[in-house]
């Protein structure tokens, strides 16, 4: 078995890695300071995932089940994850802890850089980024509406920044074209949250929502795809075809009214949902104006 | 996972407890593969990916899926090897002579290629500083070279080729004993329909990958081709080249038949054979048959249109061999008790009469000295198989990832200061402008072809220099990158080059001075 493993990229900053787990970590402040924290981080990261997979089989719990009702992890990652996911599984509504599961080890790093030497610091999971923030700094945020963009070397789509003074610490996105499963058609749903934890929580959920009924989406139980799957055999979505407006629409007004809830619940603070070219942006609107494509 | 592995607890410094060994759970699927890579253990069904997307099950074997492959020499471990350069301590100067070379598959792309390659790694030859530029290249000009060995006919000369319907290549020449087939390239990716283009590629992916393709010749047959295998044509699995025309297996074997035999046909579509009249007989003062074979006579002994290609007896239409035969001439030396052999020209098809009294020939039992011939011929037909070539022009913006003036990178690879290789194999280059290469793909990694949706093809490509010349030519010196440190940065998995492959830093011009 090979353990974690890391490396330092041209541009400085570090790539961390083991099983499943990859991050991108950035940090900057006084001198020494960054590296110090990279290295309390990296202690921290190398047991981190015999943590999780040490209480994995209660984060596939259903939350919404008397059993999931009753999970009480230890570990304080898997904390984070089922204290971000149990605000969304009310009245039945499936969900497993590990919505949360990047962002809350996004969450659990960023920790190590939560110190004054440090300026401005990001731990980016596969997307779901935490972040670290001095008083006065800020972080410009790039956005693709689609990830096949930034694959393909495109220009952003967008970008937005977060400063000190909002209460963001937290950026995650979820759509069926990205690594994890998705129940919904959205290509992104980013949220943007006070923690990276609930904002990888809620972008699954209002991901999920970004739906509708149609015969040409191909669905698959998500144990046909992957062995093992939280999802078990819920149906996931492998492929959406170029829909209509009017589908696109309704898709997008599903996922609209879902993140309009989380954001009255106070759960986050802003989402931007993209369907097929188009996005809706939801709460904090003077945040995120400049993304829409 | 449905359980807590055993024997797996975070312990109180927070790092991991390693098994010793970790035994695959009794209840496990026998098709599935247990992946040891981390702790989370995952159990994988064939033909899916762990929770980490990066290990699968392919075909029964745990197989690291998207990382840069980095080719070893035969029988080299690189663990070991990784080891003792460890022990000695790494100074940062470049390594002496290591058994890895970083192919080109896996390591991404820069596209648009101004941007300096993913990977422009620095390393040691015999004592001669090398680098090695690597990059994932995406082709819309490339497509493949497909030869068939088979006499069986195809198809005619420029017949468009099918898949799933849609125009993907053209009937090319028939050089000796083998049918080409032009497949893919620019034309069909990004000319036709959108349709077309997308078959066209997942095609060119699957030839690439050494996987079957079947295929329709307008026409003509229908054959399945994968590289190193051998073509199924209308489905019947061809199993021999044929050992030559049939004028030319009279030539090889007459003196093996000679006493043993009145008279020899050889049974082919392009050129049938007949010993007694054929220069070879007549070498060996055999005696005229009076046999009258049908067909167009060319020189003696050979006779053109006999037969029209077929799946019948060696590649022709015939499945009464005595069918071609009109007559036979009392007057030209046809006797009773004349012996006769009918053979195609892969010895697979053979018969053996006797001319009776009316001088009708007659099925008889083939005696042992003339069935061994028979059988060496089929001895001396070697096995047919589909060979891919891939032929792919990277004389575009691809070379700027390698230099800041590309022209000096062509003229390099031209006067053979650059060794270009594909995933770690050899490649032909061509004459001419541009750099167009061309390489058995046999001979390249499994899984060296991609696509992406433009439709192109995505496949590994390698420039390999010295140092020095790297740096004569414009090359990207601050991205050099020591091969040590791509290896410890992980990511990789090792391949390793095909038996018979040279190696990549030992082609060059004055190398390993």
């Amino acid at each position: 078995m090979s353990g974690a493993v890391r490396a330092q990229l041209a541009d400085g900053r570090w790539h961390f890695q083991h099983g499943p787990i990859d991050c991108i970590l950035f940090a900057e402040g006084e001198s020494g300071a960054a590296a110090e924290c990279v290295e309390r981080a990296w202690l921290r990261f190398r047991g981190l995932l015999a943590e999780l997979v040490g209480e994995l089989p209660l984060l596939r719990l259903d939350l919404s089940s008397p059993e999931g009702a009753a999970a009480a992890p230890v570990g304080p990652v898997a904390c984070r994850m089922v204290a971000a996911c149990r605000a969304h599984a009310t009245g039945g509504r499936f969900l497993t802890a590990m919505a949360a599961v990047a962002g809350s080890v996004a969450e659990e790093l960023i920790g190590c850089f939560a110190e004054p030497r440090i300026r401005r610091a990001y731990v980016n999971d596969g997307g779901d980024i935490s972040l670290h923030l001095a008083p006065d700094a800020s972080f410009e945020v790039g956005l693709f509406t689609d990830p096949a963009h930034g694959l393909a070397g495109l220009p952003l789509d967008g970008s937005f920044r977060v400063d000190a003074a909002s209460p963001v610490r937290g950026i995650a996105t979820s759509g069926w074209r990205g690594r994890s499963f998705s129940l919904g058609i959205a290509d992104a749903v980013t949220v943007l949250a006070t923690s990276a934890s609930r904002a990888d929580a809620a972008a699954t959920v209002v991901a999920n929502a970004v739906d509708v009924d149609d015969p040409r989406i191909v669905r698959r139980p998500a144990g046909a795809v992957r062995d093992d799957s939280d999802l078990g055999e819920r149906l996931i979505t492998c492929a959406v075809p170029r829909l209509p407006e009017a589908l696109v629409a309704q898709a997008l007004e599903s996922g609209r009214r879902v993140a309009l809830r989380e954001i009255a619940a106070g759960r986050i603070v802003a989402a931007l949902l993209c369907l097929q070219g188009r996005a809706v942006a939801c709460g904090a609107n003077a945040l995120l104006k400049e993304t829409c494509p | 996972m449905s359980d807590t592995p055993e024997g797996f607890a975070p312990r109180s410094d927070g790092q991991p407890v390693v098994l010793e060994h970790s035994r695959a759970p009794e209840r496990m699927a026998a098709d599935k593969v247990r992946c040891e890579a981390c702790p989370v253990l995952c159990q994988i069904s064939p033909g899916k990916l762990g929770a980490c997307d990066r290990y699968g099950n392919v075909d029964g074997v745990l197989t690291r899926t998207d990382t840069l492959a980095l080719v070893v020499q035969p029988g080299t471990d690189l663990v070991a090897w990784q080891a003792g350069r460890e022990t000695g301590g790494w100074d940062g100067s470049l390594v002496s002579d290591a058994p890895v070379f970083v192919s080109g598959l896996g390591a991404t792309t820069t596209y648009p290629d101004y941007k300096p390659a993913p990977f422009i790694v620095a390393s040691k030859h015999e004592g001669v500083d090398m680098v090695t530029v690597v990059t994932e290249g995406i082709f819309s000009y490339c497509s493949f070279k497909v030869k068939i060995d088979t006499d069986r006919y195809l198809g005619p000369e420029q017949a468009t080729v099918r898949h799933r319907g849609e125009a993907v290549g053209h009937v090319s020449t028939i050089e000796y004993g083998s049918q080409f087939l032009a497949l893919g390239g620019v034309h069909h990716l990004t000319g036709g329909s959108k349709k077309e283009g997308r078959v066209a590629c997942e095609m060119m992916m699957a030839l690439g990958n050494r996987e079957p393709v079947e295929l329709q010749i307008e026409g003509g047959a229908s054959v399945i081709v994968a590289a190193d295998k051998p073509p199924v044509v209308d489905g019947v699995e061809e199993r021999r080249m044929r050992v030559g025309c049939g004028s030319a297996t009279i030539g090889i074997f007459a003196p093996q038949w000679h006493g043993q035999v009145d008279e020899v046909v050889v049974v082919d579509d392009h050129i049938t054979g007949v010993l007694s009249e054929h220069q070879a007989g007549k070498f060996l003062d055999m005696a005229p048959t009076g046999i009258r074979l049908r067909g167009r006579k060319s020189t003696p002994g050979r006779y053109f249109q006999v037969a029209s290609p077929g799946s019948g007896w060696g590649g022709t239409d015939i499945t009464d061999p005595l069918s071609i035969v009109e007559g036979w001439e009392a007057a030209h030396g046809a006797r009773p008790g004349l012996r006769m052999l009918m053979v195609s020209t892969t010895g697979e098809d053979s018969g053996w009469y006797v001319l009776d009294e009316a001088l009708v020939p007659q099925p008889a039992e083939m005696p042992d000295g003339v069935r061994r011939v028979v059988e060496r011929i089929g001895e001396n037909c070697e096995p047919s198989l589909c060979s891919v070539l891939y032929v792919a022009g990277a004389g575009g913006s691809l070379r700027a990832g390698v230099t800041d003036n590309p022209v000096r990178l062509t003229r390099s690879i031209k006067s053979l200061l650059v060794n270009v290789t594909c995933g770690g194999a050899p490649v032909y280059v061509w004459p001419g402008g541009g750099i167009t290469v061309m390489v058995d793909v046999a001979r390249m990694p499994a899984a060296s072809f991609g696509s992406v949706p433009t439709p192109a093809i995505v496949s590994p490509i390698e420039f390999t220099m010295r140092l020095d010349d790297y740096r004569a030519l414009g090359g990207h010196m601050d991205r050099v990158q020591q091969l040590e440190r791509v290896i410890a940065a992980g990511g990789w998995r090792t391949v390793e080059g095909a038996a018979g492959n040279p190696w990549p830093l030992e082609r060059l011009r004055g190398g390993g001075r």
